[in-house]
């Protein structure tokens, strides 16, 4: 099993046909932090996180995963990557359980009814275990699928709008669980536009508008400030001249 | 690995699909309005034109197929399963392959009722010779399920995907349906001949052979999104 401690975009731009997602993106993600993407629809958030998944090919530029290249190391990086998109990836007619268990296997690991029972044991849901999926709250899918994005043990975790639907407990738990994926050395790297909670969990931000990171933070604080300000500035030309 | 991966997805669709009966459901509903419409127009007096079954049969397979296939990634679309399938580190093509061997199975499950149900009204004797006709009608269904497996999932993130699947599927089939008329054709006649069944059958397989060492082939760049 491969390995890596940090992630490295190298001038990325992605193109779809003839309209620009992502335009020389550059930055790096390292082991125990967590990177916020942060910008409004169509900043080109998502599109990162399927490039940084091997959803899809830089039309430019390089992703590297410490040592390894996405081109010749597809498969075994993939088995080291946890992604929780905006739609949850769970089969609603199956059973958590067996959503889990699914995955597990999936992802070639032993015993996958064993680490299924663990990971609804994590998400709090044991006695919800052989309901289907489609009969649960949206929080509690979220949890499910939580669980099956963190189910490999994945050393970078990549989430797309995680808050999205989420009452406050829900959030809470959720937030928790990302610092827990922090302190344990795992790198995560969060889209959102949910300012308010991502405020005071990001070790750095990355604001992107148009496909262009337009500004970069570490340790950020009064992120909504901040990106009223980033946002309010001239858009640039092709160029990068405002 | 390759065979685990395949044996997991087709346990996945059999268990998804014993809970919705929605592809169960609805292609056997349409097969068997598709067979009975043609019934009440071909069989005059009681009595069907000599041959017209095989070509029932395989009106209705090629149908009823388009509408599962359509179903089968419907599902992986609606909740982006099928993306979290392409993440994983499994081999594509055995994530294909169980994709097809479900599909098969699933469109075998319909022709065990659809088959006794022309015999039945079309009066012929399709029932004669059981194996041989087992072998050629899972063969085109492979043939079949091969080619649509491959074009449903390549057309799953497209919105004309429900008109351009049957325009792709039928133009490419067509010599598979061809073959699985003849071959069924074949069966009816009241001394079969050996040699031109062992034609046909072959001639079904070497289409499977062809199709699915192609997908396999193309489904992972196929897959990859632009």
């Amino acid at each position: 099993m491969i390995d890596f401690d940090e992630v490295h975009a190298e001038d990325v731009s992605h193109h779809f046909g003839r309209r620009r997602a992502l335009s020389r993106v550059t930055f790096t993600a390292r082991r125990g932090s967590i990177l916020g993407l942060l910008g409004p629809n169509g900043a080109g958030k998502s599109t990162m996180l399927a490039l940084l998944a091997t959803l899809m090919r830089p039309s430019q530029g390089r992703i590297a995963y410490g040592d390894h290249h996405d081109r010749t190391d597809s498969a075994p990086i993939r088995a080291r990557i946890g992604v929780l998109g905006h739609d949850l990836f769970l089969y609603p007619e199956l059973t958590p359980f067996e959503n889990l268990a699914f995955f597990a296997g999936l992802y070639g690991l032993h015993a996958p009814a064993a680490v299924a029972s663990a990971a609804l044991e994590r998400a709090g849901l044991q006695d919800r275990s052989s309901d289907p999926v489609s009969s649960l709250s949206r929080g509690m899918r979220q949890r499910v699928a939580l669980e099956r994005a963190l189910i490999q043990d994945p050393r970078l975790v990549l989430l797309d709008e995680p808050f999205t639907g989420l009452d406050d407990r829900s959030a809470a738990a959720l937030t928790g669980r990302l610092v827990d994926l922090r302190a344990r050395g795992a790198i995560v790297i969060v889209a959102t536009h949910d300012l308010d909670l991502a405020e005071g969990l990001l070790n750095e931000a990355l604001f992107l508008r148009d496909g262009r990171v337009v500004e970069r933070r570490a340790n950020p604080e009064g992120l909504r400030a901040v990106y009223r300000s980033i946002m309010a500035r001239p858009q640039p030309n092709a160029a990068g001249q405002p | 690995m390759f065979m685990r991966t395949v044996w997991l997805i087709v346990r996945k669709d059999l268990t998804v699909e014993v809970r919705s009966r929605e592809i169960a459901y609805t292609t056997l509903f349409f097969a068997v309005s598709c067979v009975l419409v043609f019934a009440f127009a071909l069989v005059r007096e009681g009595v069907p034109p000599q041959g017209a079954s095989a070509a029932v049969l395989w009106i209705a397979i090629l149908f009823a197929g388009n509408l599962a296939l359509g179903r089968t990634f419907e599902r992986e679309r609606q909740s982006e399963t099928l993306r979290a399938l392409l993440l994983a580190p499994a081999s594509r093509p055995a994530v294909y392959t169980g994709k097809l061997v479900g599909l098969v199975m699933l469109m075998s499950a319909a022709e065990v009722f659809l088959v006794p149900l022309i015999a039945f009204l079309f009066q012929e004797p399709l029932l004669r010779h059981p194996f041989r006709l087992a072998t050629i009608v899972v063969a085109g269904t492979t043939g079949f399920a091969a080619v649509g497996t491959l074009f449903a999932a390549m057309l799953v993130r497209t919105r004309s995907r429900d008109m351009l699947l049957p325009l792709l599927l039928y133009t490419i089939t067509v010599p598979v349906i061809i073959a699985g008329v003849g071959g069924t054709s074949s069966l009816l006649q009241a001394e079969v001949n050996d040699d031109v069944v062992r034609f046909w059958t072959v001639l079904l397989v070497c289409f499977d052979v062809v199709f699915v060492t192609i997908a396999l082939w193309t489904f992972d760049a196929v897959m990859a999104e632009q």
